[in-house]
């Protein structure tokens, strides 16, 4: 018989799992308390990147996943067929520009790092960098080429997720949100409770985007993922004049950055439907999606600096939606030592759609006992660097007063 | 500093702004006033610019000396600050401003659309937004052509620069609405060659019967549209019920449109197709209200979408307070009596005071009148059968009925915002604001019974109108007159 | 025909003669009255096509009138996207049709 799998979420990583779960023969059952694709997974950007990671576990993840993206979208159109929304898979290339002195040394050197562990990243002379982008102002200081950097449209990406996963038997259940763990007679987690009546799978997975710290808190084993607000601006459409993602080379500052307070940097990139794509701030604002003014205007600034006819472009829209952060800056995937039959795929931050195929990968994987393509372990939940703050979290659980309740009882 | 004084922010210049303006400076606010236009007047005093003058505007509008006397009033006082070309792009919460409305209202101030427009913050203590609305068009085959025009358009050139929109004129869609825009083509040189009421008269009978005293309050507007029908038989334009344009055709722009009957809900009737030459048509199905100002400042809507407000006009953001169309469709009538309880609400005073006893009383009168316009002239259900496989029901991005279906179908989607996203429905420069309740309720009906279940809405649009990016880089200036008003006129 | 101006002459309201302002569209000269939209100017100059579309390249042009469906955008002076009924028409602007292609779709794209 089937082994069952319940995921909580269904934004681009539950509906990536969902469908490699299924495909390996899992009975696989994915809740949302909303729709598919309507949490972070259609509020963001859809960036494949490996420019903006340095050496590290997670850029050998994102590397991974580059190499999973061209296939599965050419399996998911064929699966689909031409009625199916376009993922708008674009492998157009990165462009990572510093305008000043000092942030071209560090440019170069990060670049120098990346080469060494794999990537193509190739610096270029500031006049190359305007032959690849004509409009580039005259601020570019040091240039860096990644060709292995592409685009999806993330929303379309995760509903033909779903709709993959769906042909290969899995269930999804929307509108349906986890009220809390269902144990048997001796504590062992066996379910999920919800307004449709207990839910029972053999393993559950969370992956719940930056919601993921309260559906683990619920079910009992606390997680520490906190929201991290971005904002982005999306310009009236205009004849194509940007060609590769272009981003100001101190994103790579503000990424690994901790700080809440408000940062921004750009990341200038055409959309397939010729608007231009602007992101992104972060900042720490619990939940709050009100719209900051202040927010936009730094976006804008950059943007400027990096394109100067962009200043009398039109902006038409800003949206934004909460980056699933991790305090030590990877995500968790693979089963909770603490409560056997959990497990977690989330925490990816701002890369999320990016790791998605490659996150699946890993979990499909260690569920079916398999040796993994690359090593998992530095994304366990009991990994040294998560394990301070896991306490942490686990206390501040208790001392909200939120601690498991059991759906049984 | 002087804080005694409560520093009113008054959202649109039609006839509700007018009313509160004046109203919240009858009790003593400062008052600031802003419009997007040069002109003050809304949509139902549109009128010709200062270099166009005549001796008999007044013949185009109903109430026009009631304007003046408005527009006259708020621009001769030194206590009201108006500032027209006044574009408000976004309204955020700002719990650190000084006015005690909590909110900061952002604007740029310039030519339309234009580039290096000045950005202005206001912080004041309260708002009464009186935006208004827009027509509300269905879409049929053709209707992106050139040459198809809201009414509400035909409306504006005529009265705003004596511009007929074409010679041979077809008038269709729904609402009393119809009236004054073939009376308005008209007497601009039109021939209009017939308006086509969608609803038939048991509907017409079912909406203006019921209550026919409450007509007798509203005999102003009885008078109005009386006038209309008067015109409308001098100047022989056919008015005919229950048949609607379902097409229209052309190459380049229209030159013809099929007329068919449609049926209580709508539907065109086969077998009743007529085609009719044309070199234009006006189409109008009702009106859609502003909102997004509204929702940026955390109003709470009715279930029929329009600001919800209390017994003075105050919604349930504290501070902030509607009136005119955004709160109902009721016509102009009910948006001066709306617009002057909340100018004297958002002032300090009650909707119980003796200065607005008769605006109260009109209100009640004016309200009734507008269920009753809703009630007769509404949309029907079953319009979608106008609709083929390759009509454009997303304006700006092209998007088609066929695609909208079959976008749906393949996703298996209830949600909106992800229909939206994949089929680009409503993400286009107009944000939404033509075809945005349409899509909804195309995807609504599509999904099934279940219907969309993500809680999303079309009016959400955070940024109010587009702003350049280089606007939004250049730091904002903080208004240097809020709280202590320094004697300021419009900008001429 | 098409859509065009009252002749001052015939308008009941008894206007007096509007002073001239002059545009191009596209190069060609187009004459309204002073105070007019450029959607008006263009209009009467028997323009009924403001703009063509990205997807399909059909024509377009004024729908609303009011500022809210972007359907008669144009180029004024070099600045893009300015909705020609909301702008007044002043001697000299130079209008230029707008028509954005998409972007080609990428070579990597599978649909
Ligand atoms: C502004 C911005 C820009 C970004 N740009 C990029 C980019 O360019 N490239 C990139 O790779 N990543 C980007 N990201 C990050 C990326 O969006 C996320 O990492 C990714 O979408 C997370 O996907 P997810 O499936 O984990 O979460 P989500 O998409 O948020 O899905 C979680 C789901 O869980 C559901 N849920 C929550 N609670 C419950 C409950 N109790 N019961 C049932 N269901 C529940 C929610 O309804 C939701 O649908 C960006 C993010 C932001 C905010
Ligand atoms: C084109 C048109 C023509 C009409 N003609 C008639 C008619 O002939 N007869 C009739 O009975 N009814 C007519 N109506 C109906 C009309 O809406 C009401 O009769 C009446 O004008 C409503 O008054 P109001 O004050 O609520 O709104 P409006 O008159 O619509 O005034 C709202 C004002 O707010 C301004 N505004 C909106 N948003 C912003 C923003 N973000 N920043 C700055 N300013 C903003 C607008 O520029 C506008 O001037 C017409 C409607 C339209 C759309
Ligand atoms: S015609 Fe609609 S915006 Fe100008």
């Amino acid at each position: 018989m089937a082994s069952s799998v319940l995921i909580v979420g269904a934004g681009i990583i539950g509906a990536a799992c969902a469908r490699a779960l299924a495909m390996a023969g899992f009975d696989v059952t994915v809740v949302d308390r909303g729709t598919v694709a309507g949490g972070t997974s259609s509020a963001c950007e859809g960036n494949l990147l490996v420019s903006d990671k340095g050496p590290g576990h997670e850029l050998v993840l994102a590397q991974y996943a580059t190499s999973l993206w061209k296939q599965t979208v050419s399996d998911l159109t064929e699966q689909l067929g031409d009625a199916f929304p376009s993922v708008e898979y674009d492998p157009k290339g990165g462009l990572v520009v510093a305008t000043t002195g000092s942030g071209a040394q560090a440019l170069l050197d990060f670049a120098a790092s990346q080469r060494g562990a794999g990537v193509d990243a190739r610096v270029i002379e500031p006049d190359e960098a305007r032959r690849l982008e004509p409009d580039l102002g005259p601020l570019a200081e040091a240039a860096v080429h990644y060709p292995e950097d592409a685009q999806v449209q993330p929303a379309i990406a995760t509903e033909a997720l779903i709709a993959s996963a769906r042909r290969f038997g899995a269930r999804v259940l929307e509108n349906t949100p986890v009220l809390g763990p269902v144990h048997d007679s001796s504590g062992v987690l066996i379910g999920i409770g919800s307004p449709a009546g207990h839910i029972r799978a053999e393993r559950i997975l969370i992956a719940a985007g930056p919601w993921s710290g309260e559906v683990a808190r619920m079910l009992g084993a606390p997680l520490p993922v906190r929201p991290r607000r971005g904002e982005l601006l999306v310009t009236t459409r205009m004849r194509h004049r940007i060609f590769h993602k272009v981003y100001d080379a101190d994103y790579v500052g503000a990424v690994g950055s901790d700080d809440s307070a408000l940062q921004t940097s750009s990341v200038v990139e055409s959309t397939a439907s010729g608007t231009v794509l602007i992101g992104s701030s972060r900042q720490q604002v619990g939940f709050d999606s009100r719209m900051r003014v202040d927010a936009l205007s730094g976006i804008a600034a950059k943007a400027i600096r990096l394109f100067p006819f962009l200043a009398d472009a039109a902006v038409m829209r800003s949206y934004g939606g909460f980056r699933p952060f991790m305090p030590d800056h990877l995500p968790v995937i693979g089963e909770d030592p603490r409560m056997p039959g959990l497990w977690h795929a989330t925490g990816h931050e701002g890369a999320g759609i990016g790791l998605s195929l490659a996150t699946a990968e890993l979990i499909r994987d260690l569920m079916l006992g398999a040796d993994p393509a690359i090593d998992a372990a530095p994304f366990s939940v009991g990994r040294a660097s998560l394990a301070s703050h896991l306490s942490a979290a686990a206390g501040d659980a208790v001392a909200s007063n939120a601690a498991p309740r059991d759906a049984v009882a | 500093m002087n804080t005694s004084r409560t520093d009113v922010l008054v959202i649109g210049a039609g006839p509700a702004g007018l009313a509160a303006a004046r109203a919240a400076r009858a009790r003593g606010a400062s008052v600031t006033m802003l419009d997007s236009s040069d002109q003050l007047g809304g949509q139902f005093w549109r009128h010709l610019p200062p270099e166009r003058p005549s001796a008999n505007e007044r013949m185009l509008h109903h109430g026009w000396v009631k304007f003046r006397e408005l527009s006259e009033t708020v621009l001769s006082d030194d206590g009201c600050r108006v500032i027209r070309g006044a574009q408000v792009w976004a309204i955020e919460p700002d719990s650190t401003s000084a006015g005690a409305a909590h909110l900061a209202v952002h604007v740029v101030v310039g030519e339309p659309d234009g580039t290096g427009r000045r950005r202005l913050v206001l912080t004041p203590d309260a708002i009464v937004l009186a935006t208004g609305a827009h027509d509300r068009t269905l879409p049929f085959p053709g209707w992106d052509l050139p040459g198809v025009f809201t009414g509400g358009a035909a409306q504006a050139l005529a009265k705003g620069e004596r511009l007929a929109v074409g010679q041979r004129v077809v008038v269709s869609g729904a609402g009393p609405f119809l009236l004054p825009v073939a009376a308005s083509l008209a007497n601009t040189g039109s021939d209009v060659v017939g308006v086509y009421e969608a609803n038939r008269v048991p509907a017409l009978v079912r909406g203006w019967l019921p209550k026919p005293w409450e007509l007798a309050g509203a005999a102003g507007k009885g008078t109005e549209l009386a006038g209309y029908l008067a015109g409308h038989l001098r100047h022989r334009i056919p008015y005919r019920l229950g048949r609607a344009v379902v097409a229209a055709h052309g190459t380049d722009r229209v030159e013809a449109v099929t007329i068919a009957a449609v049926t209580p809900d709508w539907a065109p009737i086969p077998g009743t197709k007529q085609r009719i030459e044309v070199d234009a048509v006006c189409v109008s199905h009702g009106f859609t209200p502003r909102l997004e100002l509204a929702i940026a400042a955390g109003c709470e809507l009715t279930a029929e979408r329009f600001v919800q407000v209390d017994d003075s006009q105050h919604t349930n953001v504290h501070g902030v307070f509607a009136a005119g169309e955004i709160t109902g469709i009721g016509g102009v009538d009910l948006a001066l009596a709306e617009g002057q309880i909340a100018g004297h609400a958002a002032a300090g005073g009650l909707a119980a005071d003796t200065e607005v006893r008769s605006a109260v009383r009109r209100r009640r009168t004016f309200r009734g009148f507008a269920r009753r316009i809703e009630a007769a002239h509404g949309i029907r259900d079953g319009w979608p059968a106008m609709l083929t496989d390759d009509t454009i029901v997303c304006r700006c991005e092209e998007v088609s009925y066929g695609t909208l279906c079959r976008a749906t179908d393949a996703t298996g989607s209830r949600s909106l915002r992800a229909l939206k996203l994949s089929t680009r429905a409503g993400l286009g420069i107009c944000q939404g604001r033509i075809c945005g309740r349409t899509i909804e309720a195309l995807l609504a009906d599509r999904v099934g019974d279940a219907g969309l279940t993500d809680g999303v809405s079309t009016d959400r649009r955070p940024i109010a109108a587009p702003i350049r990016l280089g606007e939004l880089a250049d730091p904002a200036h903080p208004d240097p007159a809020s709280q202590h008003p320094v004697p300021l006129k419009g900008p001429k | 025909m098409t859509s065009r101006i009252l002749p001052f002459q015939n308008d009941p309201i008894k206007p007096t003669a509007p002073a001239p302002v002059t545009i191009t569209v596209d190069g060609v000269p187009a004459t309204g009255a002073m105070g007019q939209s450029l959607a008006g100017v263009i209009l009467a100059s028997g323009t009924l096509r403001f703009r063509r579309t990205s997807v399909h390249g059909a024509p377009r042009g004024v729908f609303c009138g009011i500022g809210v469906c972007y359907d008669c955008l144009v180029e004024v002076n070099g600045q893009r996207d300015v909705r020609a009924c909301q702008r007044r028409a002043r001697d000299g602007d130079a209008v230029v049709t707008q028509h954005d292609e998409l972007p080609a779709a990428p070579a990597g794209d599978a649909a």
